[in-house]
């Protein structure tokens, strides 16, 4: 492949641009001359064609490596923080891993891994490289159980809704996620800041939820996302005051009117927009109306992403998607006309398509089957509730029922408790068949969220 | 309150909540009586185990499941809370 033909990372990134920069809880890196610079100690070329592992502590770092190994290695397998050590054998096999990129090199010396090339900050002056292939960018699903499952995706299927929306008007952004960037919702954010000309300020799962928002206050972040979890332990928090971003937007997670209007009113002046992407479908669309659920004319051919509904889930096929699980024993990503199935069940009402929750995460009530996430959506409408759970408890009488753990928004009178407990199980007649209506409901302080942002259902 | 008041207090709740119409709740009345259906029974259960500790029908494993309102309270206070 003639190196014209290639756009990789640093590719995007011209000297146009200045001040732009990406920063995390402690240091900040000016993207200006990032091409003139290594985070590698100038051990790039020992790189090239490699299969590589990145297995960093920090986001900041596995971020600049990403820019200046793109184009160079053959693959790169990006590691999340909450990665069980256990499964990282297995994946390096999985993925053909020749090379790692760390900052614990003393980990790495006696392993079957022959080349081990450590990432420092700072940076270190080096003439800049160039794009010599399209490299493959390899990211692990968030699955609770098991070895996770490699997903290989290319730089253009990452990028496709980015350079499909195009750049930025006004002022270059400066974007910020509570996500981590080594998955795909934070990858995503972190490849608009590169594209878009502008800048990034990374989360730090160390720092304080009042810390983190003091920092993207202080940065002047502008457009921020996360999943609906982050967002209503955020609201929660009561540190959004005074925080004024100009775009916020949800993924990862069902957005339900309740976190939609939370965020409306918590940010009037923002535009509030969710976005609908997995790991293996890529970015499907962004809904920007301010209501849950998206229209139905977004089925067909839109954008160039072809959507369906099969056997109730949602079906996805686009250059957007990733292209194959990566292993021995890896199964197939699409089907046979290349349709992913992404196991979101969705729902026809009137004009529109509601998410009601995941194919595997069905829980058995008696028989019938029930989503916790449409009876959480019930629920989370009440305005004294900001954020609940509902799963399965096992019963003597019908083998199961539901109950729900519910939060209460910050600052209910604690003795209004029974009332409020009323009026949802009202809501949640007047709503819901009889069996999917809490037998109990809890008033919990805490919800588990995951590493990945995702409300925690160890019984799914 | 007594064990067999909490029982009955949460049959009326849950009555109420389900718009059953109780008749008087001898001892003597069957459980079938009541107008409960299974999925009160259920949450009936499952809300008493949480106010008072036990669920005396999984404890047990030969526990028949009581056919008198008096033979379910019964099954309460026999259980050691």
């Amino acid at each position: 492949m003639s190196p014209r033909e290639i756009f990789a990372l640093r590719d995007h990134l011209g000297a146009e641009l200045k001040g732009r920069t990406i920063s995390d809880a402690h240091d900040v890196v000016s993207l200006t001359d990032i091409l003139s610079h290594t985070v590698l100690g100038g051990r790039l070329r020992e790189l090239s064609g490699r299969a590589v592992l990145l297995k960093l502590s920090d986001q900041l770092r596995s971020g600049l490596v990403m820019i200046e190994l793109d184009g160079i290695a053959r693959r790169m397998l990006l590691c999340p923080p909450d990665l069980n050590p256990a499964h990282l054998d297995a994946l390096i096999a999985d993925a053909g891993i020749d090379a790692v990129v760390t900052d614990e090199p003393d980990r790495w010396a006696d392993t079957c891994v022959p080349l081990v090339v450590v990432a420092r900050l700072p940076l270190q002056a080096i003439a800049p490289a160039k794009s010599e292939r399209a490299t493959e960018w390899l990211m692990l699903t968030s699955g609770t159980s098991g070895v996770p499952k490699i997903v290989g995706h290319t730089l253009e299927a990452l990028t496709g809704a980015i350079v499909a929306e195009g750049p930025a008007r006004g002022q270059a952004p400066v974007w910020a996620t509570f996500y981590d960037i080594r998955r795909y919702g934070g990858l995503q954010i972190f490849l608009r800041a590169v594209l878009s000309g502008g800048s990034m300020v990374l989360s730090d799962p160390h720092e304080s939820l009042a810390d983190h928002v003091a920092r993207l206050k202080a940065r002047g972040v502008s457009h921020i996302s996360g999943t609906p979890s982050h967002w209503r332990k955020l609201l929660m928090s009561g540190s959004a005051a005074q925080f004024a971003p100009a775009y916020v937007r949800l993924s990862g997670e069902i957005a339900d009117q309740a976190v939609l209007d939370g965020l409306k009113a918590a940010f009037p002046n923002a535009s509030v927009g969710h976005a609908y992407a997995s790991t293996e479908a890529g970015v499907g669309f962004a809904v920007n109306d301010g209501l849950e659920g998206f229209p139905a004319d977004y089925l067909g051919n839109r954008n160039g992403v072809e959507m369906k509904v099969t056997d109730g889930s949602l079906r996805i096929r686009s250059a957007r998607t990733a292209h194959a699980y990566v292993g021995r024993n890896a199964a197939a990503l699409t089907d046979a006309d290349g349709f992913v199935d992404s196991g979101d069940i969705v729902e026809l009402r009137g004009d529109r398509y509601y998410f009601v929750g995941r194919r595997g995460g069905i829980i058995n009530i008696g028989g019938l089957k029930v989503h916790p996430e449409e009876i959480e959506a019930v629920i989370n409408r009440h305005p004294d509730v900001r954020m609940s759970r509902a799963k399965s408890r096992r019963s003597p009488i019908t083998g199961g029922i539901v109950v729900a753990d519910v939060i209460l928004t910050e600052g209910t009178d604690q003795a209004r408790a029974k009332e409020i407990r009323d009026e949802i199980l009202k809501h949640c007649r007047a709503q819901l068949a009889s069996h999917k209506v809490p037998a109990v409901i809890r008033f919990v302080e805490a919800l588990d969220v995951t590493p990945a942002g995702k409300l925690a259902r160890t019984d799914a | 309150m007594s064990v067999r008041s909490k029982v009955i207090e949460a049959i009326q709740q849950i009555a109420k909540e389900q718009n059953v119409t109780l008749p008087e709740l001898s001892d003597d009345l069957s459980l079938h009586e009541t107008g409960f259906d299974s999925l009160a029974f259920a949450i009936l259960v499952a809300r008493l185990e949480d106010e008072i500790g036990v669920d005396p029908f999984t404890i047990s494993e030969d526990a028949a499941f009581p056919a008198t309102v008096g033979d379910f309270v019964r099954a309460y206070a026999n259980v050691p809370a």
